[in-house]
């Protein structure tokens, strides 16, 4: 049995772009629930760059990507949206009023219309395109640890270069049967106290490090990893018997999910139409870097600008006895949750 | 076609285009320009590793190696060799014309 819910409008993304689409929403009245695959809010600015400062923001001379998400998340606080946020969206279904859209937490929200802010898609690990990896994913392979125990007495195999593999190697260096470290190069991206910690278990062979050396195949029995297959930059292999692999390349974008919607996807955008940010699908609308149309800049004035016209497009959609009124925010008044639902 | 116009060699595991271009966009521009299969998902930002491409061996020293900021992203790619680089880190002009390139391998 799915949980439901309800809103008035449901934004498929928590990105930039996603946030001020609930601003806009709220703004006409409308109450949103916002879905996102990622663990937090802010999409790519918090996902990519957090602590890049912006410089084309109007009225921002500069703002960090970090800082960014911050004014966005206040400025749409007043508006009371929902979040699930660790929750693909993965189906769409409607009925004659509603449209519902299914995540993949089991959850139910309708809505009215949809709106589409999902930027180049969603945030998930980056996976190594290697033969038979998904079958091993949950079992054998992870691309996170929830709880270093689960590993105790395990041989253990680490990939990649950056924070995150340097810091399981140490962690797991005291838990695990055995832990070995592949990557790329001799040099690693974390912070040095914890390279200095590496590399002095390396010396204590307690980690072992395989560098130059990069994952190139998975031997497995039955949903249980039983090598994994390296290879150095001339094509030498070795063949390192183990339980476990993380691979640790840090996040990927993945559209696939929204296949099931019926959209016009083509080269990771849906076309729409600039004049109302309408998609093929009556009823869902799109915004931000997730939209496409001839000579499309996928820039965030650009995608604000997006989410407001989606936002009046959506409304007329969701509400097509309503007069659209047009006020700007100056006349509105301060933004407060007393103003949802006062239109509509 | 200007005389700024210079050509690349693009091998897509196999199918070998041949791409005029513009003097001043990236390889990466170039490629996507060009409708082939190249996600380049943080849009030449240096934040992703999606627009890796592996230059040919002469090709590479022409172009030369790639920054350290570009290294650190390239850990995030995969099937990576000597000749690997962001195709977003290369910037067309002349003095490229005629560059031989290859696609990674896709899943
Ligand atoms: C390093 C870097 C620097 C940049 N600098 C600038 C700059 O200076 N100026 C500028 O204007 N732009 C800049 N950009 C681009 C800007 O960040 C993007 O235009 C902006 O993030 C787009 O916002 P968005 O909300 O449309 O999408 P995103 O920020 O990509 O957010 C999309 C969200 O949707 C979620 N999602 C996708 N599919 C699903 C699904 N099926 N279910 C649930 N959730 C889903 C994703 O997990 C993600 O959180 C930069 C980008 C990068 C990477």
């Amino acid at each position: 049995m799915s949980r439901k819910q309800e809103a008035d409008i449901v934004i498929v993304g928590a990105g930039p772009v996603g946030l001020f689409a609930v601003f806009a929403c709220g703004q006409l009245g409308m109450r949103c629930h916002v879905v996102d695959a990622f663990s937090e809010i802010g999409g790519q600015c918090i996902a990519l760059y957090p602590e890049k400062p912006i410089y084309d923001i109007p009225g921002f001379p500069s703002v960090r990507g970090r800082e960014l998400i911050a004014r966005l998340r206040e400025q749409a606080e007043p508006y009371h949206a929902r979040f699930s946020l660790d929750s693909l969206a993965v189906g769409l279904r409607r009925d004659a009023q509603r449209l519902f859209v299914r995540t993949s937490k089991d959850e139910e929200i309708l809505a009215r219309a949809v709106i589409i802010v999902a930027g180049p898609g969603a945030f998930g690990p980056n996976r190594p395109p290697l033969a038979g990896i998904e079958a091993l994913e949950g079992t054998s392979v992870h691309y996170w640890v929830r709880d270093p125990q689960t590993l105790r007495g395990k041989r253990i195999v680490i990939a990649g270069g950056g924070d995150s593999a340097v810091d399981w190697a140490i962690v797991l260096s005291d838990i695990a049967a055995s832990v070995t470290l592949v990557h790329r190069r001799s040099k690693f991206r974390a912070p040095p106290a914890s390279v200095n910690a590496l590399m002095q278990l390396s010396g204590n062979k307690k980690v072992t490090l395989r560098v130059p050396y990069q994952v190139s195949a998975l031997e497995a029995h039955e949903r249980a990893l039983k090598a994994v297959i390296i290879e150095d930059l001339d094509g030498e292999r070795i063949r390192l018997e183990a339980d476990v692999l993380l691979p640790f390349f840090g996040l990927s974008s993945d559209l696939s999910a929204l296949s099931e919607f019926g959209l016009n996807l083509e080269a990771g955008a849906i076309r729409c139409d600039p004049l109302s940010m309408s998609t093929s699908v009556p009823g869902i609308f799109a915004a931000g870097d997730v939209a496409s149309y001839p000579g499309k800049e996928k820039l965030l004035v650009t995608g604000f600008s997006e989410a407001a016209i989606a936002a009046r497009s959506a409304f007329a959609f969701a509400y097509p006895e309503k007069p659209y009124h047009f006020q700007h925010s100056t006349d509105r008044g301060r933004p407060s949750a007393s103003q949802v639902r006062q239109n509509v | 076609m200007s005389t700024n116009d210079i050509h690349i060699v693009v091998d897509d595991n196999g199918q070998v285009h041949r791409l005029t271009c513009r003097s001043g966009i990236s390889v990466m521009e170039a490629i996507r320009n060009a409708g082939l299969p190249l996600e380049a998902a943080c849009g030449g930002s240096l934040a992703c590793a999606t627009c890796h491409i592996i230059l040919s061996e002469a090709d590479y020293a022409r172009v030369g190696a790639p920054s350290e900021d570009e290294e650190d992203m390239l850990d995030q790619a995969f099937g990576v060799t000597r000749t690997s680089r962001l195709g977003c880190q290369i910037l067309l002009d002349p003095s490229l014309d005629g560059l031989g390139l290859r696609l990674p391998a896709r899943s």
